[in-house]
């Protein structure tokens, strides 16, 4: 460990090849504790899968986690891993991603555990740009203590806590998220491995904060809930894939639709065939600009209307633990590496003979 | 200085003085500064700051007055003493607010401009206390600091409006004559520390000059004093706050173990000052996290200490609070962390600027589940850089988060301190896992986290990084030796046993108590904790001098308690424990050893008076006090 810069990067350096190594080599020993048909074992599935791509090293891998069952992800990769108290994952993995640039740190979180009791951490760590690659999976309900209604819940939905019917309008993520002046927002959904795994990669691949919102399917309190939009026979008609640079259509061959931006600057969904491919707006996830992709966010009221998906934001910003690391650099350029017995004289000195 | 030939100069062995003003008066500057020229002169001395919390309260309001109060001396001294020898009150509501605290015979010496009818009203005088009468029993120097202020900065330019705020240096001038402490190196501080504002210093300089003057030549004083230097330990000194020493402590400490230091904190009263000095010591690699809340400061330093860097939290009451969760996620991921507490009166909200020491049960017993660490409180201001050395290396030996129970007093408050050898300190070694620790059936070897160090208990510290010990940790709860999660009662049992033995085990790590009994056979013992070291010492020091018998022992380590105290406690009859809370000490003593220790107990924001203790001492021997 050294301590001259402040930062602990260990001796092992990438100065050496990175292993070849495949699913197995990422998936721990533990047994896999959640409910079959649950939506997290496909998730579980294509970050096992995608870890052996990114050409990282498991020892440099840290998945770290909050309360709720999504949390229960470290448990069952093979890297270090931390499963922490409700909320807090970001607070936790800012410290450690600061301390150790060297590590690539993921948040594993759900609507509940990022959206309700910890808030306030993920919109921090998201407007500090913390490297973190933040993926949020989002069911619409608490699974974990057996099925009240969570922040991203439909209003009106009827659960054990709310048997009259839920009355506080839900979170959007993703607009919550630019909100926070995330650089990088994406969402993707269970149902598409490959999707998953092309927006993970991007999140990895992001310097700085990355929140991702898994759609993802509890098939024990909330079955379906994404069904209108990501089951395979509406997907096509109800998903709106964003790619950066490419105008926004979507939707079954001869029946495209696509995103035009109306006068006022908001968005509406219109034929391609009566508009013209060439009227439609073209994505720009790198616009500095957030309300386009704000306005986005907002296409659909919920999970019945067509979706995007895909990577809504993408934009460099300074990363915090860069920053911090470079004033450490500052200091010590201009100062020397600190002299304790120096700094114990900082003030006034005097000597007793 | 045209030196005074009409002045005779007295020798005092010891002199307390009191600086009393509104908010925006600027009297802890003031008595800062007149601090450090007498730690300068090798006079030995503690302060007490005493401010509201509001940072301007009305002007001229009791509400609004803030108070430096500073004992110098020419021999050793624990406390900022009990009651003033001078008072300076820059209006009336510094004097109504303070006069209580002035013996009959002190010295008064009040900046008569503002005592006019407005000023007397805010203060809510019904009449002026100057001239009804009513200070007869005090010898009051009534002194236009004011106008002689606005006079003399009149020449450099300054307008009477700005250059009034430059009346606290001309209190500081003629205090400096009164006390014959040296003029230059004020006028050198004030030219360094108001160097960008050249008219400011330039009116602080006339000001503070213009104070020195007035006591020369005003014909009020027949004398002014002498306080020689202490007979102090061969040594270099500094003077130091609490705050501060803890700060250095906190680096020190981090340097000693190797592991950088990550601070996450949220600023709080009292306790930001320890996050303002360590943001300015980046060439020591401390990284400095102002957290979104308190909670975000506790975890992002859990989290730094996943990582391998020594993760800190400065708070105090109402964050305590709020970390209680996260300290039992460390108890349970069983990493080092320390968790600094400068305590301050509650509940709640409480006094923001007041001491207390109330929070002792909090750290002991303030989460769920059976959940112990080690605690740690400084005696005193300068004692703060050992006890956060000894909270770094608990910390790391034993895997484990550490209270530091440091209090408003001990925060603010300074001392001379004479440097310690650095290279006294006990060796810190992180000693991080670097290879498997277990072979499984088929010869594989494996990392298990939770295998355990037969001697201390602790288990292996392996932060991310290192090929083969990947592994996962966690609030549930672990099966013994591999960490995996385990919902076995047995196994639970067996693991609160471990982290309660691990934790009971430093008591054999620790110094055993001394006991100040200088006779050997006195009947009473008084056990003090923290900040309350001083006015006990103090106590038994006058008691002794009056010939009367009584033991001290103090506690730096509250939780495990040091390994003979039940012993000592048991050799005498009566056992007297003074703490600025209802008893939580006593309450331990109690509960651990089964014995009657006599709570003394004091809560109105300030520390215990070394004549509150004396008396109390007095009173169970049967004397008089």
């Amino acid at each position: 460990m050294s301590e001259s810069n402040g930062s602990t990067a260990t001796a092992t350096g990438t100065a050496t090849a990175v292993p070849v190594t495949a699913r197995k080599d990422w998936t721990s020993d533990q047994e896999v504790r959640w409910c079959p048909g649950c939506g997290d074992y496909s998730i579980l599935a294509a970050v096992q899968m995608l870890m052996p791509d990114l050409g990282v090293r498991r020892e440099n891998t840290v998945f770290l986690s909050g309360i709720g069952c999504a949390a229960r992800f470290p448990y069952y990769m093979n890297t270090y891993g931390m499963h922490s108290i409700h909320g807090r994952a970001p607070a936790i993995a800012t410290g450690l991603a600061t301390t150790r640039p060297d590590l690539d740190v993921w948040v594993i979180s759900g609507d509940g555990d990022s959206l309700s009791i910890g808030g306030n951490h993920l919109i921090h760590a998201l407007r500090r740009n913390v490297r973190l690659n933040i993926l949020m999976f989002n069911n619409q309900i608490y699974g974990l203590t057996k099925g009240q209604y969570s922040p991203t819940s439909e209003v009106a939905k009827v659960t054990k806590s709310t048997p009259f019917g839920s009355v506080d309008t839900p979170f959007n993520p993703v607009s919550l998220a630019l909100g926070a002046e995330a650089t990088f927002v994406a969402r993707t959904h269970d149902m598409d491995r490959a999707h998953m795994q092309e927006t993970f990669r991007r999140a990895h691949q992001h310097n700085g904060a990355a929140f991702v919102e898994v759609l993802q399917n509890c098939n024990v309190f909330n079955d379906g809930a994404f069904e209108k939009i990501t089951s395979r026979d509406v997907r096509a008609n109800m998903l709106i894939p964003l790619q950066h640079g490419q105008p926004i259509v979507f939707g079954a061959e001869g029946e495209e639709r696509g995103v035009v931006q109306r006068a006022d600057g908001s968005l509406e969904i219109v034929s391609v065939a009566e508009v013209g491919l060439e009227a439609l707006l073209v994505h720009d996830e790198k616009r500095d600009d957030p309300g386009l992709a704000f306005a986005l966010s907002r296409l659909a009221r919920g999970p019945y209307e067509p979706t995007p998906i895909g990577v809504f934001r993408a934009v460099e910003r300074p990363e915090y633990g860069t920053q911090m690391s470079e004033q450490i650099t500052a200091a010590q350029g201009k100062r020397g590496l600190g002299d304790v017995e120096a700094l114990l004289r900082s003030g006034s000195s005097w000597t007793v003979d | 200085m045209a030196s005074g030939t009409q002045h005779e100069t007295e020798v005092l062995d010891q002199v307390i003085v009191r600086f009393a003003g509104d908010s925006g008066d600027g009297m802890q500057l003031t008595g800062d500064r007149f601090t450090t020229s007498s730690a300068l002169l090798g006079n030995d001395l503690s302060t007490f700051p005493d401010f509201p919390a509001e940072i301007r309260a009305p002007a001229g309001t009791v509400n609004g007055v803030s108070a430096f109060q500073v004992h110098i001396s020419d021999h050793d001294i624990l406390t900022p003493g009990d009651s003033p020898n001078v008072l300076v009150a820059m209006n009336p509501a510094a004097l109504k607010a303070n006069i209580e605290l002035m013996a009959k015979g002190t010295v008064l010496i009040v900046n008569s401009d503002s005592f006019e009818e407005r000023d007397l009203t805010k203060a809510g005088y019904a009449e002026n206390p100057l001239t009804n009468g009513s200070l007869a029993a005090y010898t009051v120097y009534e002194v236009p600091m004011t106008s002689i202020t606005q006079e003399v900065c009149k020449e450099a330019g300054v307008k009477p409006r700005d250059a009034e705020r430059s009346k606290n240096f001309f209190a500081l001038g003629l205090i400096s004559w009164m006390y014959t402490r040296p003029v230059e190196p004020t006028v050198e501080w004030i030219a360094e520390r108001f160097g960008g504002r050249p008219l400011v210093a330039d009116a602080n300089t006339r000001a503070f000059r213009a104070g020195y003057d007035f006591g020369e030549t005003a014909e009020l004083f027949e004398s002014n004093y002498e306080v020689r230097p202490a007979a102090f330990e061969k040594g270099e000194y500094v003077q130091v706050t609490g705050n501060q020493a803890l700060a250095w402590g906190l680096i020190a400490g981090s340097r000693m173990a190797g592991v950088p230091l990550f601070l996450g904190s949220y600023p709080i009263t009292p306790a930001s000052d320890i996050l303002h000095e360590l943001s300015r010591r980046k060439e020591f690699g401390v990284r400095t996290f102002q957290a979104e809340d308190e909670i975000a400061g506790i975890g992002a330093a859990l989290g730094a200490s996943f990582g391998g860097a020594l993760g800190v939290t400065t708070t105090s009451g109402p964050g305590l609070d709020l970390k209680s969760e996260t300290i039992g996620l460390a108890i349970n991921l069983e990493l080092p962390l320390v968790i600094v507490d400068v305590q301050r009166g509650g509940p709640s909200t409480g006094l923001p600027t007041k001491t207390e020491q109330a929070d002792l049960l909090h750290a002991m017993y303030g989460r769920h589940g059976e959940a112990p660490l080690p605690i740690l409180a400084p005696q005193t201001p300068s004692d703060c850089f050992a006890v956060a050395i000894e909270a770094i290396r608990l910390a790391v030996k034993y895997r484990t988060p550490v209270i530091v129970l440091s209090d408003g007093y001990l925060a603010n408050g300074a001392e001379p301190w004479r440097l310690p050898d650095l290279d006294s300190f006990a060796p810190i070694e992180p000693a991080f896992a670097t290879e498997p620790n277990h072979v499984d059936d088929d010869g594989t070897e494996t990392f298990w986290p939770y295998v355990r160090d037969p001697e201390t208990l602790a288990r292996p510290w392996a932060p991310p990084g290192l090929p083969g010990l990947e592994h996962r940790i966690g609030g549930l709860e672990k099966a013994d030796g591999t960490g995996n999660v385990s919902y076995e009662g047995v196994n639970h049992e067996r693991m609160v046993h471990l982290r309660r033995d691990k934790i009971a085990g430093i008591a054999a790590d620790i110094p055993l108590v001394e006991v100040n009994d200088e006779t050997g056979d006195a009947q009473l013992l008084l056990v003090s904790w923290g900040s309350t070291y001083a006015a006990v010492a103090a106590g038994v020091k006058r008691i002794r001098a009056r010939g009367m018998k009584a033991a001290h022992v103090h506690l730096r380590h509250l939780h495990p308690l040091p390994a003979n105290l039940g012993e000592v406690l048991h050799r005498y009859t009566q056992v007297l424990v003074p703490e600025v809370n209802l008893g939580q000490l006593s309450r331990i003593l109690r509960a651990e050893y089964l014995v009657d220790a006599q709570t003394m107990s004091k809560m109105q924001g300030v520390p215990f008076r070394v004549g509150e203790i004396e008396a109390a001492i007095t009173a169970l021997l049967g004397g008089k006090s």
